[in-house]
């Protein structure tokens, strides 16, 4: 049952992924991106990670991409014009991405032993087991982070203010 | 799992369900008759004794209008959107338990699933719910669904962070994110009377829960993205018959989860004064009670807000969220961690 809900969440999450590149408006590309996260998710779970999974999809498809869709429905973005693409990637393209497909596979046939097997519930993310890691041996990386991420905000309020 | 605790399990689903459903349709006709009274009115009194089959008179009413589609509208996604929206308001229920720990059959009774995280688990599923709100105001091809859409989407974004600093009070206190073990750690009392509930330690807390939650729920006095007066409708504007019908479940829906949560938080969930000389049955349904009668408190104090304030202006509420509901959250979350730090040390 496990295996067959693995690959109904993986199906979905490379179909979503594919329909964000084919859908021609950006609404329906932003809701692919959504189905992406939560398909994403639900594997997560299925690992056993129940805090990464609940913090996927309370951050990226919760918090960032109402703010995306926020923005398609202020700017009412039309559909894309379809254009021919260009010679080059025309030419290459597809030889690239099945160069990129091959290089991701062969770095995991070597780096991953042949018998090894993930099985389900193999990562057990008890919540505050993640806590105290964060907080006891992570600690440094944790507020350098957070630094960071406070710079981006005020150096986006500056970048907001400037225009007005 | 086995067989038999997957039907089970099914079983406890279907009756939550219905049960939550059931509420939600009386909630509809209490609030319309205790509204009624705080204003010198009847309310519903036509339909059975007291109007107390209205909501079976609505619901029919509802389900037989006739179904219209705006020229213009998104389809898939306008039909998609009060879909969501019903889903993830009902979806919060899986978690939140009802009662205290009873096994039958290797099944718990009173709770669907008593998750790791269980509070998280809330918290991602209403972050989705803006989707049901933000989508219907954009794919209606109206100018006020659009606007009702975008203000509910700024205020919801806006108010999910004050609740969710709000909560890590309660949080710190439990150490734990499953409701259960929370509901747990507000068991005995402070100096052998007062209830060892959050609601004391964490008065702020709770102020500042209970308004951000207000706000998440598009209530009065923060019902800005339905304001009747400037917006028709809102986003729920162009859609009508049942489809209209699920945006109003949605929003009884999350008023229940909401009572339900600041029950579990704050007030200690099914806690409550359970005698041991009466019969064991009794024994075991009287916390079910306590914790109705405590949601039934927090539905009751909804209708009196909206009987008692009046709607806010956009500016306000924004301003109020970020200057005032943040910043206190945030003070609220430093001091608790202070007080807990110099009690473990």
């Amino acid at each position: 049952m496990y295996a067959v809900l693995f690959f109904v969440f993986a199906g979905a999450a490379v179909g979503f992924a594919v329909n964000l590149l084919v859908q021609r408006h950006p609404i329906y590309s932003a809701l692919s991106l959504i189905g992406v996260m939560a398909s994403l998710a639900s594997l997560y779970l299925m690992l056993g990670a129940e805090f990464v999974a609940a913090v996927q999809v309370i951050v990226y498809a919760g918090a960032i991409m109402v703010l995306f869709v926020f923005v398609i429905m202020l700017l009412n973005a039309g559909e894309e014009v379809r254009t021919r693409r260009s010679l080059v990637v025309r030419q290459i393209g597809a030889p690239l991405i099945v160069l990129l497909l091959g290089l991701i596979t062969t770095t995991l046939y070597r780096q991953v032993p042949a018998d090894a097997v993930v099985r389900f519930g193999d990562f057990p993310g008890q919540t505050a087991g993640i806590g105290r890691r964060l907080f006891l041996y992570y600690l440094l990386p944790f507020e350098v982070v957070s630094i960071l991420i406070l710079v981006a905000i005020i150096g986006a309020v500056t970048l907001a203010r400037n225009e007005t | 799992m086995l067989p038999s605790a997957i039907f089970y399990t099914l079983i406890k689903i279907v009756v939550v369900l219905s049960l939550v459903l059931l509420t939600v349709a009386y909630a509809v006709w209490f609030e319309r008759k205790v509204v009624a009274h705080m204003q010198s009115r009847w309310g519903p009194t036509r339909v059975g004794p007291h109007g107390l089959l209205q909501p079976l008179a609505d619901a029919i009413k509802l389900l037989t209008k006739e179904d219209i589609m705006p020229s213009g509208a998104f389809r898939l996604i306008y039909l998609a959107a009060p879909g969501l929206a019903l889903t993830t308001a009902l979806l919060a229920f899986a978690v939140i338990p009802f009662g205290p720990s009873h096994t039958a059959g290797g099944v718990e009774l009173f709770q669907i699933a008593d998750l790791d995280i269980g509070l998280l688990f809330i918290l991602s599923v209403g972050s989705m719910g803006v989707y049901g709100i933000v989508l219907a105001g954009w794919s209606s091809n109206s100018k006020y669904s659009l606007l009702g859409g975008l203000r509910s989407s700024a205020q919801m974004i806006s108010y999910e962070l004050a609740m969710g600093l709000a909560l890590v009070g309660v949080l710190l206190m439990s150490g734990s994110l499953s409701l259960r073990s929370i509901v747990e750690s507000q068991s005995g009392t402070f100096w052998g009377v007062l209830p060892r509930w959050n609601i004391f330690p964490q008065a702020v807390g709770f102020f500042c829960y209970l308004t951000a939650a207000i706000a998440e729920t598009n209530r009065l006095p923060f019902d800005l993205p339905e304001a009747e007066t400037e917006l028709v409708a809102g986003y729920h504007t162009e859609y009508s018959s049942m489809k209209f019908g699920m945006f109003f479940m949605a929003e009884y829906a999350n008023m229940l989860t909401v009572s339900c949560l600041a029950t579990v938080l704050f007030f200690g969930g099914w806690q409550g004064p359970v005698p041991q000389f009466l019969p064991e049955v009794v024994q075991m349904v009287l916390p079910l009670l306590w914790f109705a009668l405590k949601v039934l408190g927090f539905l009751f104090l909804y209708v009196w807000i909206r009987g008692t304030l009046p709607r806010f202006r956009y500016d306000q509420l924004m301003s109020f969220g970020w200057k005032v509901l943040v910043p206190v959250a945030l003070a609220n979350l430093a001091i608790t961690s202070l007080v807990l730090a110099i009690q473990y040390s």
